[in-house]
């Protein structure tokens, strides 16, 4: 296994990277113009967590990488996002749920992060979870309202929350990376917040009148970088295209 | 349907304790949607602490062919300045 | 500019002698640099125009997020990046502001929109240029941008309270526009033999379409005397156009890049750059929907609004049966 401290940066920052990039994808093209403008602030949000975990993350490694250098010069199996942020925007209501799917357990793993006996981690944890209770108050707002909206919109997030279910189970399967750092104290056991993740999120389900799926089944490997889905590849090409093309240029 | 969310006017308090001011509008579906609009739209370079949305088709305006009779009679009350008033300077300070 | 060619009402401008009382004081207000305000009396014709301008304005702000909008995905820095998207960010905002304005002259946001999307009304002729390479994010800036600014700003004294008030945000806001545009050609500029050719050839691609977004010369127009008259216009196009040649040379000799230009010279008498005039054939073919990009900008705003219908009604719908359920309850 290699520095579980890298490797946990690594996680943290590529969450954001991806689900910023994802978020980003909306500029422009939103339902309406009030929305368009609070997701590109999500996404600079994001993207501005991605900068502090991911220059940790190199300076924790030593080898004199950046966030840039680690955002656009590492490969599909580099990566450690989970699979959920990775998944296609689909539909606003598809992004939505995606986001606060990935909020509700961002939020929890967050506040646990504030406690962290890492000073560097506890202070980008403190300044995320700002910025990530507001997400997650804006994307439950959304996905109540439009699960009780009208016959559409709530057909639509009850197929989103379906999509999407089966990549709930990651966030909260610990491997031993989460069990070194839950026994330094560096971050919290991952499986001890899902029940506060499915109180929460049961709360605003009900609310919304959408269905929780039966099954529990989990796709696994994004975490780890054993396994990305195909999307994966596609953003990376698009994202790191000039950085690839033009290696010896600075932007 | 075709439902235009309504109108709604956002006035926002400064970090420095003046009173909310008016400085835009925009549209949500409701007035919790709106606030959250609000702080999208128009606090994006800190300019607040504080927001009020109110609907635009609750507000009631004065007209404007009124301006003579509400206006005009403060004009000629200009005791109520503290320009109006010759204080000597040996009176000091006031 | 962001809007262009915006035609007033009426074949002449009247004098204040021919106008009836209303009138009159209405036009002697505007001529003291007083302002009009929503509950004001104004005539059919100036409340008419100012929804064109100021509905072109806005529609220029929110299709002008897709060219720039194209990069945000590709941005070669997280600063890059979330620089690029704040920038973008708040065009969707000053479109926002635009629309707010219009709407206090009695139209809806969603009936502008519907103008816009069925190709009734216009938007600025710059967006329907492709953004190729990244350089080409330094050039909207810097040039784009800069055009833009040299209208805008004289448009926080416009004549209508709402639009001045707009335009005062709108400026305040963009001043980073443009300097970002710039630092993005300094560092393309400096650069790699690739990127100072790329460098170039956004200058290359984008002098002309800048110098169009001033619309042709209006000093013989009507309806540019009718709009000047009224205060919703404030420069003839010429004057600004000049006024942006003469800002702009100077600093593409700073960053070592050539205007497009073999004409343009420093013209020491008239303490101006004489210049050529781009190609006003291709101007009104980009302006009639033969730009290299209209089908694609009007069809991109077309799908995000048809698809976002189904959001803005479930929304909404949720609001009201909100509402419905509290007034039971009470």
């Amino acid at each position: 296994m290699s520095d579980p401290l890298f490797e946990f940066l690594c996680r943290m920052g590529d969450n954001t990277l991806v689900l910023g990039h994802r978020v980003s994808e909306w500029c422009g093209t939103a339902p309406v113009l009030e929305e368009d403008i609070a997701l590109a602030n999500t996404a600079l949000d994001l993207i501005g967590q991605t900068t502090l975990w991911l220059n940790l993350a190199g300076e924790v490694e030593g080898r004199g990488r950046d966030a840039d250098a680690l955002a656009f010069r590492r490969d599909v199996w580099d990566f450690r996002n989970l699979f959920l942020v990775e998944q296609p925007n689909g539909d606003f209501g598809q992004t939505m749920m995606r986001q606060f799917l990935f909020d509700s357990w961002h939020r929890l793993y967050l506040t646990g992060l504030t406690e962290s006996s890492d000073a560097r981690i506890s202070a980008i944890a403190e300044k995320s979870l700002k910025e990530v209770s507001y997400h997650l108050d804006r994307a439950t707002d959304t996905v109540i309202g439009l699960g009780d909206g009208t016959e559409e919109s709530h057909a639509r997030m009850q197929a989103a929350l379906d999509r999407l279910w089966p990549f709930v189970g990651e966030m909260f399967a610990g491997d031993a990376v989460d069990a070194a750092l839950a026994r330094q104290g560096t971050a919290p056991d991952p499986a001890k917040l899902r029940s506060g993740f499915d109180e929460q999120v049961g709360k605003v389900l009900a609310e919304a009148t959408l269905v929780r799926p039966d099954s529990d089944f989990a796709h696994k490997g994004g975490k780890t970088g054993t396994r990305h889905s195909e999307h994966l590849g596609h953003m990376l090409a698009q994202m790191q295209w000039l950085q690839r093309a033009y290696p010896d240029a600075t932007w | 349907m075709q439902n235009e969310w309504p109108l709604w006017e956002v006035f926002i308090r400064g970090q420095h304790g003046l009173s909310h001011r008016h400085v835009g509008s925009l549209h949500a579906a409701d007035a919790e949607g709106a606030i959250k609009n609000a702080r999208d739209v128009y606090t994006r370079r800190n300019e607040g602490v504080s927001i009020w949305v109110v609907e635009a088709s609750a507000i009631a305006a004065s007209s404007p062919d009124e301006k003579g009779p509400l206006y005009e009679p403060s004009n000629d009350k200009i005791y109520r300045h503290p320009t109006f008033y010759d204080i000597p300077d040996d009176a000091g300070a006031m | 500019m962001y809007a262009q060619m915006i035609k007033s009402t009426g074949k002449t401008v009247k004098s204040l002698d021919e106008m009836d009382p209303q009138e009159r004081a209405f036009q002697e207000r505007i001529d003291a640099g007083g302002k009009i305000e929503p509950r004001d009396w104004m005539p059919e014709g100036y409340r008419k125009t100012l929804i064109r301008q100021i509905g072109q304005h806005a529609h220029s702000e929110i299709v002008g997020q897709l060219p720039e909008g194209n990069w945000i995905t590709r941005a070669p820095t997280l600063e890059r990046k979330a620089i690029l998207l704040a920038k973008v960010q708040d065009e969707a905002g000053h479109g926002l502001y635009l629309y707010c304005a219009a709407e206090t002259l009695g139209v809806s946001r969603d009936d502008l929109t519907r103008d816009l999307l069925s190709g009734k009304m216009k938007y600025s002729s710059i967006f329907n240029y492709p953004t190729l390479t990244w350089a080409d994010m330094g050039a909207v800036g810097w040039l784009v941008d800069g055009a833009a600014i040299m209208n805008q700003v004289p448009l926080q004294r416009t004549s209508y309270g709402p639009y001045a008030r707009a335009m005062v945000r709108i400026c305040k806001e963009e001043s980073f526009h443009q300097r970002q545009g710039f630092d993005i050609m300094m560092k393309m500029a400096s650069g790699t033999e690739a990127q100072r050719k790329m460098a170039q050839d956004a200058l290359n691609r984008f002098w002309y379409p800048s110098l169009m977004m001033f619309g042709p010369s209006d000093e013989n127009s009507v309806h540019s005397a009718q709009n000047m008259a009224w205060k919703i216009k404030m420069n003839t196009n010429d004057e600004l156009r000049q006024k942006f040649v003469d800002q702009t040379v100077p600093q593409a000799e700073y960053l070592g890049l050539t205007v497009p230009d073999a004409h343009l010279k420093w013209n020491e008498e008239r303490g101006h750059y004489d210049f050529s005039e781009p190609d006003w054939e291709e101007f009104f073919d980009v302006l009639n929907g033969n730009g290299p990009c209209s089908k694609e900008r009007l069809e991109a705003r077309n799908k995000a609004w048809d698809d976002g219908a189904w959001v803005r009604d479930g929304l909404m719908a949720h609001a009201e049966k909100k509402k419905a359920r509290k007034l039971a309850a009470e």
